[in-house]
């Protein structure tokens, strides 16, 4: 289930490399580190559950890669569909708000109108605590 | 840019601890020269070091620190960033927050304008370029008081860049003289806050609560140009003043509207950077000049002793006075910066790229926004010493102090007496006796219009210099006369009448013919003794001046 939402998450564009700095740059080989994979998972808290679901990764990222092809000196690159509309400012009243009861519905637990979450970020496990892959 | 220089003859923790002294530590320690002259060892008052017991070592290190500030001062407006939900200090937990700041799926973020005003505002007072087109990014990373997951922000094309903050460093050697220095300013831009995390640790688990979640911050990050805590505290201050004068901000660093995070590394000159520290929990502008005096310190001693700085980041422990390690964080974050889809680039215009039949509510007009800037501190402070001839010094302090200027203002404008004589009395006196009891300039029990009558009685000559001091401690313990009424009741005016004056000087004079003849002798501290003698037996209500006019017409005759 985790890997059916990574390859869906995969589909949409990904980042380009150009504007920001990447750790995972993964120019050229298709294999994927398990750091890599142990970072992904920290950052983007997604479950890589089998060796099915990196190697859909690794396929995901060689389909990807085919845009490399295109040649794309000097040209600016598009930051965002919208680059060409216009940015609506919004006058500074307040118009919303006032429904604290409605958004701590949305809690699984609530204390006295505060959300409750657990203390701090839990850790993940680290690598080589974790169960070996499990064979889909 | 000639990065300044520590100098540590060999290590010395008694050398560290007078330099840890925060707050004014330039009054004590030596007469002259800041904390950072001390540090440099360029006083030059020549002080023996306090080592003098150990012989120096072998070619003398010396150390330059480094200081970077990252500011974040919450915009003063109604609304949050990004939605219409109030932005106010203190309410019911969560009763602040819309569907948006909460990230419920389907929801959008909206520009607010007051914001980016504000933005263009503190640009253009840090003399800075003002982007025409700025972009917003996402800044992912997981905690539970940033509900979306990511902070929307300014990464890639910041709406601000290369400004700089010019602040004053007070020269204690000749009073009154202020040494300006300028922080360059690498860029400003605008982001979202994050909720509140309140830990619980009795019962394992964080209250969240997101009133403060997507209110708009400006960040300012300062280029590393400073080099030890009074600098920093000082720049800090300035921005302070900048932005509550631009009404950007109310910068409240007790309220969490103003928040400094300090980057600190040490270095020999001519060697490459060191590694640095960042710390972080910085509540005060005092504590800021502390923690940074602090962890140079520690880095110069741990780097002395053969140790090594990790990066990392530390928290200011306020009652120990040190940074410690908050070793849980993670090493490096990876932030996955992307840029924020549902937003287009922010385009700013000015007067000649003003789009004609725009809508005046959706285009920000750069000039138009410069000539509407209001008084900057700095103008403030220039103004002050041409109009009314005090020292820079006293410009600083009159702007320092909350209140204390609009006071200043208030008693001149009702008062005949000189500006001079009004700063004095305002700087000295007045604040002597707030600080004396802790008050801020709104809690005085002295209004400007009692100050101002007070000083009238002086300026008309009816009360002496002295005289006119005691009425002011009288009026200090909130008994509601008026200064008129104290001078009366404890007939303090000075005496009119000339001739009668006349006749205690001459009668003081017979009667000590000896001290006479030390004054005709050329004794120049006689005088002063008769004079003693006539205030006395005038019951202190001539004015000395008066006295000892008269006193030389008659010894000379």
């Amino acid at each position: 289930m985790w890997a059916r939402a990574l390859w869906l998450g995969l589909r949409a564009p990904l980042g380009g490399p150009r504007g920001f700095t990447s750790k995972t740059d993964l120019q050229g080989s298709g294999r994927i580190t398990a750091e890599v994979i142990e970072h992904l998972e920290r950052l983007a808290l997604v479950d890589f559950g089998s060796r099915e679901a990196v190697a859909r990764l690794e396929k995901a990222i060689a389909f990807a890669d085919r845009l490399r092809a295109l040649d794309t000196d000097g040209v600016e690159p598009m930051e965002s569909v919208l680059e060409d509309r216009c940015l609506y400012l919004r006058s500074d009243n307040v118009v919303e708000g006032n429904c604290a009861d409605e958004l701590l519905q949305n809690s699984h637990r609530v204390v006295e109108e505060y959300f409750v979450a657990p203390p701090g970020n839990t850790p993940l496990p680290k690598l080589d605590e974790q169960e070996p892959f499990p064979h889909s | 840019m000639a990065a300044p220089v520590l100098r540590w003859g060999c290590r010395g923790r008694r050398w560290a601890l007078a330099c840890v002294d925060g707050g004014s530590c330039y009054r004590r320690g030596p007469p002259t020269g800041s904390t950072c002259d001390r540090i440099r060892g360029q006083s030059s008052v020549a002080q023996q070091p306090l080592h003098t017991a150990q012989k120096p070592r072998k070619g003398e290190h010396k150390w330059a620190a480094v200081v970077g500030l990252e500011i974040h001062a919450q915009i003063s407006s109604n609304s949050k960033l990004f939605s219409g939900s109030q932005v106010r200090f203190s309410a019911p937990p969560n009763s602040l927050v819309s569907f948006f700041d909460a990230s419920l799926p389907g929801t959008l973020p909206v520009l607010n304008r007051r914001c980016v005003e504000a933005a263009v505002m503190t640009g253009l007072a840090l003399n800075c370029h003002i982007n025409k087109k700025s972009l917003f990014d996402r800044k992912h990373y997981f905690y539970a008081d940033l509900p979306a997951g990511y902070q929307i922000t300014q990464q890639r094309l910041p709406i601000a860049v290369n400004g700089s903050l010019t602040y004053g460093i007070s020269a204690g050697k000749e009073r009154g003289q202020v040494i300006p220095k300028t922080v360059r300013v690498k860029q400003i831009q605008l982001e979202q806050d994050s909720g509140k995390s309140l830990h619980d640790d009795l019962r394992s688990q964080t209250l969240i609560d997101l009133n403060r979640a997507g209110v708009g911050l400006l960040e300012v990050v300062l280029e590393p140009d400073l080099s030890c805590g009074e600098e920093a505290a000082t720049a800090v201050r300035e921005l302070q003043l900048i932005l509550q004068a631009l009404g950007t901000s109310q910068a409240n660093m007790a309220e969490g509207q103003l928040r400094v995070d300090a980057n600190i590394s040490v270095h020999h000159p001519g060697q490459p950077l060191g590694v640095r520290t960042e710390v972080k929990n910085l509540n005060s502008i005092r504590f800021l000049a502390k923690a940074i005096d602090y962890e140079i310190q520690r880095q110069i001693s741990e780097l002395e002793n053969g140790g090594e700085i990790l990066n990392e980041t530390r928290s200011f422990h306020e009652k120990l006075g040190c940074t410690v390690s908050m070793r849980d964080k993670e090493a490096k974050q990876d932030y996955r910066f992307m840029p924020e889809p549902n937003l287009p680039p922010l385009l700013l215009y000015d007067a000649t790229s003003l789009p004609t039949g725009a809508d005046p509510q959706q285009v920000i007009n750069i000039d138009q926004i410069r000539e509407t800037l209001p008084e900057l501190p700095s103008v403030t402070r220039e103004r002050l010493v041409q109009q009314y001839g005090m020292l820079p010094e006293h410009s600083f302090t009159l702007l320092n102090e909350v209140g204390l200027l609009e006071f200043f203002q208030n008693v001149i404008k009702e008062t005949r007496a000189e500006p001079k004589k009004v700063t004095s009395w305002v700087l000295n006196i007045f604040l002597g006796y707030l600080k004396q009891e802790n008050l801020a300039v709104s809690e005085s029990p002295v209004t400007p219009s009692v100050l101002a009558e007070l000083l009238d009685l002086l300026d008309s000559r009816t009360i002496s210099s002295s005289a006119a001091k005691q009425v002011f401690e009288e009026l200090w313990k909130r008994e509601g006369k008026t200064p008129g009424q104290i001078v009366s009741e404890k007939q303090l005016e000075l005496m009119q009448d000339r001739g009668a004056l006349e006749q205690f000087c001459y009668s003081v004079m017979k009667d000590h013919p000896q001290v006479v003849m030390d004054v005709k002798k050329g004794n120049s501290r006689a005088i002063n003794k008769l004079i003693g003698l006539v205030r006395k037996a005038t019951l202190n209500r001539a004015d000395p001046a008066m006295i000892k006019e008269i006193l030389e017409k008659q010894l000379s005759t």
